[in-house]
């Protein structure tokens, strides 16, 4: 696609090996994802040199697309610059619709037909997670599958009205068991965290049989869970957040994970605590919180 | 009366405040409010709500129950020139009805909505955005047609339209209200960041009007020409070719005929017209781009075709 002043609008693919339509994998619609970016490009630097040594399994394809949105990562808008809309709330787009949507159906079009999908994505509140494979209950989603990553965590959710436009949900409505992948957290780079989801994708692979791949990191015995039963935990006031634990961490019953200061003379304002022992699946990164905001998810 | 709807902490000397106006008279049960801001870049619906504060209390006598004035369910929005609410990368009207126990802005949505509940009509104003000039119309759900084209109907706009039920539309403010029994028109007119004061008059008399419809208002009213009741696939979407610099002349609110130029994409570095962009049907133009740059896919016009 041209723009007005800008270079050409343009989405790369990186094909591997020939014949079946096996599995692909999306990378960044927003601009804030470099952290995405980062595994992405891992991923085909992996799957290049597997291929260089004749380890794509004979008869099978899988397709990288490490971006569907170089024109906000290179501005550092999150969404589409021009008019605001975000990619991954215009599936499964539409090919005379606003620009957006077509370049949803472009990618969805090219996404057609393979069996597995996983998507790099993001969460819309700001914070860290504990890597995990997410899922939208629609009643065709693949937990079993799922479970081939070696993921610590597998969750699924209750689709909402507004989740009916994201790639994931018609990816499953159109019989692609999909994945979306969430690493750590969003714009930045945690090289470790990387590792690991880039690691888990490529585990994945191997499990379907696609890839011939000896893996350096022993995967996890995944975890299912409902996101509906992760404890959260909310701020009573607004003010400055100073975090004592993250994600990944376990946390006793009682102990304090954060405090909330008063902005002006610093006395603390409350405490937050967990009641049962469990472990950090999400938390809160920003130095400033307000009232009501989501502060932790633990599993316990 | 002003009442504080919503009151919460930020995180610096500051509460976020959502302030209603409750104006009665009367001994009339009904009660119509009028809500506007939820995106906080469309200010139309600013200017109705000051005429209509205004003339309702100078002409108090002539009201018969109870009108609500809520000129900005978004604040923060109308203060920082976002659609959305800041520190959130959600469109408020994609959340409603809220939870009572979720973060601000899920807060704030389901407080907005349980003040809501129970009114005999809400009128949801908003103002396009800022890359789309808008005629003076109503949009409503295909669910809810039997009961508010009707009630539409006296507000005198140019155009009702009837559109289909999409999942996605199932969080706004308008569905979560006429789902659970609140009847709730959705205004949209005029273009973001502006305030068109013919249409915003032309609104609050269609309102006065509707009012007095509905047993509310005894003060005169101007005769409302009832507009275009759009159902089903009469409109055609003009979304541009290729990307450039789309220059036009028109206005909303005209007829056009098959052929007509609406206007055209141009190559300001080399003189170029890319795209002559030309109607496909005769028609009534309700929808013109005001915002000159276009990428492929950006929309042009809407136009209304019999
Ligand atoms: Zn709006």
């Amino acid at each position: 696609m041209k723009s007005t002043y800008r270079d050409d609008f343009k989405i790369e693919g990186y094909h591997f090996g020939s014949g079946e339509k096996t599995a692909c994998i999306v990378g960044p619609m927003r601009g804030d994802e470099v952290q995405q970016q980062y595994i992405c490009s891992q991923i085909v630097r992996e799957l290049q040199a597997i291929e260089a040594k004749g380890g794509i399994a004979d008869g099978k394809s899988i397709l990288v697309i490490p971006s569907c949105n170089p024109s906000s990562m290179n501005v550092g808008r999150r969404f589409w610059a021009m008019d605001g809309t975000d990619i991954n709330r215009m599936f499964p787009g539409y090919d005379k619709g606003e620009t957006t949507q077509r370049i949803a159906a472009a990618v969805f079009k090219s996404l057609e037909g393979f069996k597995y999908g996983m998507q790099l994505a993001s969460f819309y509140v700001p914070g860290e997670f504990v890597p995990h494979i997410r899922m939208l209950r629609t009643g065709y989603e693949d937990i079993k599958s799922a479970e081939l990553f070696g993921m610590p965590y597998v969750t699924t959710r209750e689709p909402l009205p507004f989740d009916t436009t994201l790639l994931n949900y018609n990816w499953q409505i159109w019989n692609t068991s999909a994945f979306s992948v969430y690493a750590g957290q969003t714009d930045s780079i945690d090289v470790e965290d990387s590792r690991l989801a880039t690691e888990a994708v490529l585990r994945f692979l191997s499990g379907i049989g696609a890839i011939d791949y000896s893996l350096t990191i022993p995967g996890y015995e995944s975890l299912t869970l409902n996101e509906e039963n992760l404890v959260t935990l909310t701020a009573h006031h607004a003010g400055i957040y100073v975090r004592k634990r993250k994600a990944g961490d376990m946390v006793k019953a009682g102990e304090v994970l954060a405090t909330i200061l008063h902005p002006y003379d610093g006395h603390v304002l409350e405490e937050i605590r967990c009641e049962q022992d469990g472990i950090v699946f999400f938390s809160h990164h920003r130095p400033l919180v307000l009232q009501n905001a989501l502060l932790y998810k633990v599993v316990v | 009366m002003i009442k504080t709807i919503v009151n919460t902490e930020l995180p610096l000397a500051e509460r976020l405040l959502v302030r209603k106006n409750v104006i009665s008279h009367g001994n009339g049960k009904k009660r119509f409010c009028i809500v506007t801001g939820t995106h906080g870049d469309e200010l139309e619906g600013q200017m109705v709500c000051y005429e209509m504060a205004r003339l309702v209390q100078q002409n108090i006598d002539k009201l018969d129950g109870t009108v609500e004035i809520y000129p900005s369910l978004n604040p923060l929005g109308i203060d920082t020139i976002q659609r959305g609410i800041p520190n959130f990368d959600l469109d408020m009207n994609r959340i409603f009805p809220g939870s009572e126990h979720g973060t601000m802005a899920e807060q704030t949505a389901f407080r907005i909505c349980e003040d809501l509940k129970g009114a005999d009509m809400v009128l949801d104003i908003h103002s396009s955005n800022l890359y789309l000039r808008e005629s003076p119309q109503v949009r409503i759900n295909v669910l809810n047609e039997k009961e508010l084209v009707p009630m539409a109907e006296h507000l005198g706009v140019d155009f009702i339209w009837v559109h289909d039920a999409a999942t996605v539309l199932e969080a706004t403010l308008a569905h979560s209200l006429n789902s659970t029994g609140t009847p709730c028109l959705v205004v949209e007119m005029g273009v973001g960041q502006r305030i068109n004061h013919g249409m915003c008059n032309h609104l609050v008399e269609g309102i006065f009007n509707l009012m007095k419809e509905m047993g509310m208002w005894t003060g005169d009213v101007k005769e409302m020409q009832s507009g275009i009741v759009c159902k089903g696939d009469h409109v055609e979407f003009l979304n541009a070719e290729c990307s450039g610099v789309f220059l036009t002349e028109l206005r909303t609110g005209i007829n056009v005929t098959k052929g007509q130029s609406i206007g055209q994409i141009v190559n300001a570095l080399t003189g170029e017209i890319l795209s002559d962009v030309k109607s496909p049907v005769d028609g009534f133009l309700f929808t013109i781009r005001a915002y000159p740059i276009v990428y492929e896919g950006s929309l042009m016009a809407r136009i209304y075709h019999a």
